[in-house]
């Protein structure tokens, strides 16, 4: 459907589906929004725009990839975070449970803050970190950022993925067990994959928080989109223009991922349990 | 295992191999001791039936045969091989080898009185997952075996439904596929109708009827006495974790001997 000439009956459909959605109280609705983007076009200044664009998509690009990256390995933290609370030994779940305790219960701009101005300025202090490859990483701000917000991530989702792991009815696991199935397939085949279909939704509305959350990464000198938007600030003196345009991009990258998760969360097998 | 496979009702004779062996099997579950000297037999084509009133340890002494509870003490032996057992650091007796206590369970088909069926996987899935993922079948035979096995058990046309949508009975029954695609050396049924409602029972004890009158191998913990008494070719009536009378059906239903077993077969008809 995506050929540039379209056919009659293939117009005819999207227009009868158009007039479908289009009831009167969506085109006031749409008419309003309008109108506020023409008040804000013609009545703000947006001169500025053409000179930060570059340096916006850059902040764009950098708190996206920051959220991609620390949601991700903070969830695979959080498996074995959920999993020793769930079933391990003491020797397991106590560390376990005091990672989260104290990640969940301490600010994430003093987790980061700890990080960066803690960690961050020990490492110089010893010539062989300086001396080796990891240096030219640890002198950069984004790897302490990337370890707060993954860390955080971590804490709370392992939290999440503890109930998760101990709601899985105990039957189906000893039917596993009674097949024969060994510990780490019952694991792969049977506990994870229920957990995680149980944890999803939590996981969605967990990886919205953590979208913002990054701009804290700015407050450690990480150049993201929030960032952009307080150097326009400084530069121009214009206070609401680029933090309305600030929010209008995080409500977009939010629509976008709350969209496309839950289109995920609609393919998992429903009705667990 | 010469054993002819074939044997019907009440022909499963001394000469048929011994495909399960439980000796003398106690049971402690902290201080309470459930079973107290257990011993079973069932040889390649019988039935056995354990009856028993609740609390008598039938349920613990088929979930020891697979090891799903850990016997405190006595021998288990499927199909001639003894269950490796060891003393844990607790002091607690565990498989001491894993990998043939995953071996041994591999050949017992298992179906429980809650069904547990893997609730993310359709019927078909998790017909074909231990076929897969245990014994390495490759994919497109296990699915054809499954069909099969589905068919026989009424549910062809439930073959892409998840377990949560289906009745209990139809939960049961694939159950019972799940438990007959790994070609159990024995099946061991744990109170199967026992959390169906009354009008689904007729459907599953049919398809376990069937199984016991083409001889399959059979070990089965029920409360349908009159089902036990059609298809089982032995009946063991446990009471208070022993063994009070065990005998052919006609035997245990018909002509009772212990005060205990017949004023259990008077309350329960």
């Amino acid at each position: 459907m995506a050929g540039p000439v379209m056919t009659g009956e293939a117009a005819v459909e999207i227009a009868a589906r158009a007039s479908l959605w289009l009831k009167p109280h969506r085109i006031v609705l749409i008419l309003i929004a309008l109108g506020l983007v023409l008040a804000a076009a013609v009545f703000m200044r947006w001169d500025w725009l053409p000179k930060y664009y570059g340096m916006g998509l850059l902040g764009i690009w950098r708190a996206l990839w920051i959220l991609a990256v620390t949601c991700t390995l903070g969830f695979l933290l959080a498996v074995p975070l959920g999993l020793a609370q769930a079933a391990g030994s003491f020797w397991f779940a106590a560390p376990a449970k005091v990672f989260c305790t104290v990640i969940r219960g301490t600010p994430l701009l003093l987790q980061l803050w700890l990080l960066y101005y803690g960690l961050g300025s020990l490492f110089p202090q010893y010539p062989w970190i300086r001396e080796s490859w990891m240096w030219p990483y640890l002198r950069q701000a984004w790897p302490y950022g990337v370890l707060g917000l993954t860390l955080s991530f971590a804490g709370y989702e392992g939290e999440v993925m503890r109930g998760a792991f101990a709601g899985v009815p105990k039957g189906q696991l000893e039917a596993a067990r009674a097949f024969g199935m060994s510990r780490w397939r019952i694991f792969q085949r049977i506990w994870l994959p229920q957990a995680f279909y149980r944890a999803l939704p939590t996981l969605t509305g967990e990886t919205v928080l953590q979208l913002k959350s990054t701009p804290l990464v700015a407050t450690i000198s990480v150049i993201d989109i929030f960032a952009v938007s307080s150097k326009v600030r400084q530069d121009t003196y214009l206070t609401y223009e680029p933090l309305l345009l600030l929010a209008l991009i995080y409500m977009a990258i939010t629509g976008i991922l709350v969209f496309t998760l839950g289109k995920i969360e609609a393919r998992i097998p429903n009705k667990i349990g | 295992m010469t054993a002819p496979a074939t044997a019907l009702k009440h022909t499963a004779q001394n000469g048929a191999a011994e495909a399960i062996h439980v000796q003398n099997l106690h049971k402690n579950f902290g201080k309470l001791h459930v079973l107290k000297g257990v011993s079973l037999s069932a040889r390649d084509g019988e039935v056995i039936a354990i009856i028993g009133g609740s609390g008598s340890g039938k349920s613990t002494l088929l979930r020891c045969i697979n090891c799903l509870e850990n016997p405190t003490s006595g021998i288990i032996r499927v199909n001639g091989e003894e269950i490796k057992l060891k003393a844990d650091s607790y002091g607690h007796t565990v498989p001491a080898d894993r990998k043939q206590i995953e071996r041994i369970r591999s050949k017992l088909g298992m179906v429980f009185q809650n069904f547990n069926l893997w609730s993310h996987m359709t019927l078909i899935e998790n017909v074909i997952e231990v076929p897969v993922h245990v014994l390495g079948v490759k994919r497109d035979v296990a699915i054809g075996e499954a069909e099969k096995l589905l068919a026989r058990v009424g549910l062809t046309e439930k073959r892409d439904v998840y377990p949560a949508y289906l009745s209990g009975g139809q939960q049961q029954r694939a159950a019972i596929a799940r438990a007959l695609a790994i070609n159990p050396r024995v099946m061991l049924f744990d109170e199967p109708t026992s959390a169906l409602d009354p009008e689904l029972v007729g459907e599953v004890l049919k398809v376990i009827g069937d199984l016991a009158r083409e001889g399959r191998t059979m070990v089965l913990v029920t409360h349908e006495m009159k089902f036990a008494r059609e298809v089982a070719t032995h009946v063991v009536y446990l009471h208070n974790g022993l063994v009070e009378e065990e005998g052919p059906p006609e035997q245990i239903f018909g002509a009772p001997k212990s005060e205990r077993l017949k004023q259990f077969i008077r309350n329960i008809s």
